[in-house]
């Protein structure tokens, strides 16, 4: 009975926040809406004994990803009134689709029945004994570990890629060039000027600091390259 | 008792406003990238449904997986998004012409 209950709160509240999510006029308020949906989904993930997901999906989900949406919503200046223009045109042929797709959805619901031979097919069967995150380290390590491995390397290409693209090479920045460090040599920066007794500088005529030779005003992309030529 | 078509009838529910949402809101990228997180949730809640009703973990094995794809696919999808803004100006996806597609 009150399984039935927590199902039916969970679902109905999912189910809200989600349409919320679709419809909400401020972008924010669809962030804040997903996370809801996240909570009564990890929820619902609960009540089917899945306890791992459950705790996975609001560590990663309400934790880093739909954090990372409100971060974007709010770091671009975006005029999001503007965005909504089109919405009336488009909610009846929207509608239409989904229509469709629920119907056709709910008529593979009501047809499809479990293969005879289906408790003979089981990859990993639950066992009564063991704790959900337990079985679960257990499939996933010993018969899925290649699957397991090759996830991994799909995050890490994801965040070498999302550095990748968002990584600005800034142009005013001064930033340490071993190379041309190592490269300097004394007689570029020294100079040793014979002084006459007495005389004080001013009647050297000599300007200090040394002007800076002009390869070195160029840009931060062409700086290799014109620091190598001048070398040779 | 709530039986494995309850679970069915709401991912079913789910993807079909997640699929709504991609209509409705055919300006916006992010409310887009919000609606694909939607689609792949009620993958999540299908998929886990079915292990707990057949007694297989396996189910919730490839939701985990689902889980990473999706993560992996909303970072590079808002990195592109912050990249396209920053040129552009502007994340109408209609304006998206760049390679005259």
């Amino acid at each position: 009975m009150i399984t039935m209950i927590a199902f039916y709160v969970f679902a109905a509240i999912l189910v809200a926040s989600a349409a919320l999510v679709v419809s909400a006029r401020n972008p924010v308020h669809s962030v804040l809406f997903l996370i809801l949906a996240f909570f009564n989904a990890a929820g619902l993930f609960l009540l089917n004994g899945a306890e791992f997901l459950a705790m996975i999906l609001v560590i990663v989900y309400v934790g880093a990803v739909a954090v990372l949406f409100l971060f974007v919503v709010m770091m671009l200046d975006v005029n999001f009134v503007e965005l909504r223009e089109g919405v009336q045109r488009y909610a009846p042929i929207g509608a239409m689709v989904g229509l469709v797709l629920f119907v056709e959805l709910l008529m593979v619901i009501g047809g499809w029945r479990f293969a005879p031979a289906m408790p003979t097919l089981r990859a990993a069967p639950t066992q009564t004994n063991v704790q959900n995150t337990a079985a679960l380290g257990d499939a996933l390590y010993t018969h899925n570990v290649l699957l397991f491995q090759l996830a991994g390397l799909v995050l890490l290409v994801a965040m070498i890629g999302a550095i990748v693209l968002t990584l600005r090479d800034r142009s005013v920045s001064r930033r340490q060039v071993i190379a041309r460090q190592i490269a300097r040599s004394a007689d570029l920066s020294l100079e040793m000027v014979p002084m006459a007794l007495n005389a004080g500088t001013p009647a050297t005529s000599f300007r200090r600091p040394l002007p800076e030779p002009v390869a070195h005003e160029a840009s931060a992309a062409h700086h290799g390259a014109v620091h190598h030529g001048e070398e040779h | 008792m709530i039986s494995l078509g309850h679970y069915l009838v709401v991912s079913a529910i789910l993807l079909v406003l997640g699929v709504f949402g991609i209509f409705l809101n055919r300006k916006n990228v992010i409310i887009i990238l919000m609606s694909i997180e939607l689609i792949l949730l009620a993958v999540n809640i299908n998929l886990v449904a079915f292990s707990a009703a057949l007694g297989d973990l396996v189910g919730q094995v490839f939701a985990m997986f689902v889980l990473t794809v999706a993560a992996a696919e909303a970072a590079i999808g808002l990195a592109i998004v912050v990249i396209y803004f920053r040129n552009r100006g502007s994340i109408e996806v209609e304006d998206v012409n760049l390679m005259r597609g």
